[in-house]
């Protein structure tokens, strides 16, 4: 077999367990009979609300978001033509940040607090992007000096609010900044928009190649650079708006996971697209069964252990290849 | 088929570097353009592959625009072998080198069935198949160099624009990568312009020549006409006895 095909059928199994795995922990086990029986229809009242109500949505809307985060990711560093980039470097976390800190901080409810957040989020597309884009003037440089500053910005206002935040508020905002799905109840939406924006990105994979050999070569194999550019990050900034507006700003995700991918062999991105998905999708997934499992009923922030996961397996990937 | 320019002004805003330059390369021919450092190789280059405009004048392909042409279509006529590629690229040479099908693909995916056994062939050609499934990371700077020309040889374009083909080989593979250029031009009636520094290698493979001067209006014309001592002794200021 193919070692692309092989990563990515690795991936595939590791999403289905993580998927297995996060319906059955939790801070009530239930065993995987208890699970089918509530999927046949005949578990007791309690099972099927546990499975349907609670760990369905949260375990699956965990997986989207970690595909979403690492698909941004790996179009960033290639639109950004930096392994470092990761989904957060321009601005799309801080907007969102500030949107929903901002807002909690002021007593706004749950919901409002969201609509904000989504509100920061997509304010800050559209202020880095409009700063950065002028017709027939696209400069990566200038979107990526744009982005970095409006981060500064945005976690410099968010230090305020977190210091001036009533001390109740601060720990929820706290979790929200390192990752955290416990709000999760709906999964259709992320899910669509990881399919819209893994569709889009796997057809134009074979442009995504060629874009790695740097602007003046990619026009010169008649990808239309400036039109790609765009897409890539409206594509990458898609992603990153659903994800943060759900699970808050959980980070290593998109920035290692393609990396994992590309340390595995796989650096084509007709394979390396599909594998990233379904790695970060694995990933959040188990981070956050973990997460609400292992020290129940306490639940950590996601984001904690997504880096306390990935960490060591990079580390020895990157160790054994010289 | 014709690759014409008109009337171009090479450089970038605030520095002129070439004026009122015309050329038109046809099929079959081979072309050597030089001039010091700084005086519009790269910039002519990039111009007749559409990669950057020209400050003014056109570029056509068969006297259509060359910003009228569609990318691809494009990129299957002209292939353009860049003097630098800042891109670290993280996969194999043979997947480096497949690239070049990319103007050819028939799915939306990438490439077309036989990118990867024209890579290989291409490789062979450049006498790197032993490399072929190695990191091109891994390759030297000369191995690297010859990667790039197996990606242009893969794009297949009816007119390459090579800058600064040599940089980096080997005497041998020198010879061998004018002697196959030069053959494509003959044989397969393929167009080469090729930025070169070396007046005799230019005399010995080109059937005609530019001459990018600092201050003077470009020459341009066959390369008996054009590549004679006294223009040249005039564009480098040494002498140059041929």
């Amino acid at each position: 077999m193919p070692r692309p095909l092989l990563i990515l059928a690795l991936f595939a199994m590791l999403g289905a367990v993580s998927l297995c795995w996060g319906l059955v922990s939790g801070s009530v086990p239930l065993s995987s009979a208890d699970v089918l029986r509530a999927f046949a229809g005949d578990a007791p009242g309690a099972v099927g609300d546990i499975v349907f109500k609670i760990r369905l949505p949260r375990v699956f809307a965990g997986f989207a978001c970690g595909g979403l985060l690492a698909l941004a990711g790996a179009l960033l560093q290639v639109l950004l033509r930096n392994p470092l980039a990761d989904p957060y470097v321009l601005g799309i976390s801080g907007g969102a940040g500030l949107g929903i800190l901002g807002a909690t901080s002021l007593g706004v409810g749950y919901a409002g607090a969201q609509l904000a957040g989504l509100g920061g989020a997509l304010s800050a597309v559209l202020v880095v992007f409009g700063l950065s884009f002028r017709a027939g003037d696209w400069n990566l440089y200038r979107l990526l000096l744009t982005g970095v500053v409006f981060s500064a910005g945005c976690s410099a206002l968010i230090s305020l609010i977190l210091l001036l935040a009533p001390q109740a508020a601060v720990k929820g905002m706290l979790f929200w900044m390192l990752g955290d799905l416990s709000e999760a109840t709906s999964a259709w939406w992320p899910w669509l928009a990881l399919a819209t924006c893994g569709t889009a990105s796997v057809v134009g994979s074979g442009a995504l190649n060629v874009m790695m050999l740097g602007r003046s070569k990619a026009i010169s194999l008649g990808v239309p650079v400036a039109a790609a550019e765009v897409a890539i990050y409206l594509l990458a900034s898609a992603a990153t708006v659903t994800s943060v507006s759900l699970a808050g700003t959980v980070g290593f995700v998109g920035l290692i996971v393609p990396h994992l991918v590309r340390l595995l062999g796989v650096t084509d991105y007709r394979w390396l697209i599909p594998s990233a998905i379904l790695g970060g999708g694995a990933l959040l997934s188990l981070a956050d069964t973990a997460a609400r499992s292992l020290w129940a009923p306490l639940q950590i922030p996601v984001g904690a252990l997504t880096a306390l996961m990935g960490v060591p397996l990079v580390l020895v990937l990157l160790a054994r290849r010289r | 088929m014709k690759l014409s320019a008109q009337a171009l002004t090479l450089g970038f805003p605030g520095r002129v570097l070439c004026r009122d330059l015309s050329l038109a390369v046809l099929p079959g021919e081979c072309w050597a353009v030089l001039g010091n450092n700084g005086s519009g190789k790269t910039t002519l280059m990039h111009a007749l592959a559409g990669v950057r405009g020209p400050l003014a004048g056109s570029v056509r392909v068969d006297g259509t625009p060359l910003a009228a042409v569609g990318a691809a279509k494009r990129a299957r006529l002209i292939g353009l072998l860049l003097q630098e590629e800042t891109q670290e690229f993280w996969g194999s040479v043979v997947e480096y080198v497949a690239l070049g099908r990319y103007p050819h693909r028939r799915s939306l995916l990438g490439y077309d069935r036989d990118a990867e056994r024209l890579a290989r062939s291409q490789l062979e050609r450049m006498d790197l198949a032993r490399l072929a499934d190695q990191a091109l990371s891994t390759l030297s700077g000369g191995e690297r160099q010859r990667a790039r020309l197996a990606l242009v040889l893969t794009q297949d374009p009816a007119f390459f624009l090579l800058d600064e083909p040599l940089q980096h080989l080997d005497l041998r593979h020198q010879t061998s990568v004018l002697d196959w250029f030069a053959e494509l031009a003959r044989a397969s009636g393929r167009a080469v312009l090729m930025a070169l520094h070396d007046p005799a290698l230019a005399r010995r493979y080109c059937d005609h020549a530019v001459l990018l001067y600092e201050t003077e209006t470009p020459l341009v014309g066959p390369a008996e006409q054009v590549l004679t001592s006294d223009n040249l002794g005039r564009l480098y200021r040494v002498p140059l006895p041929l």
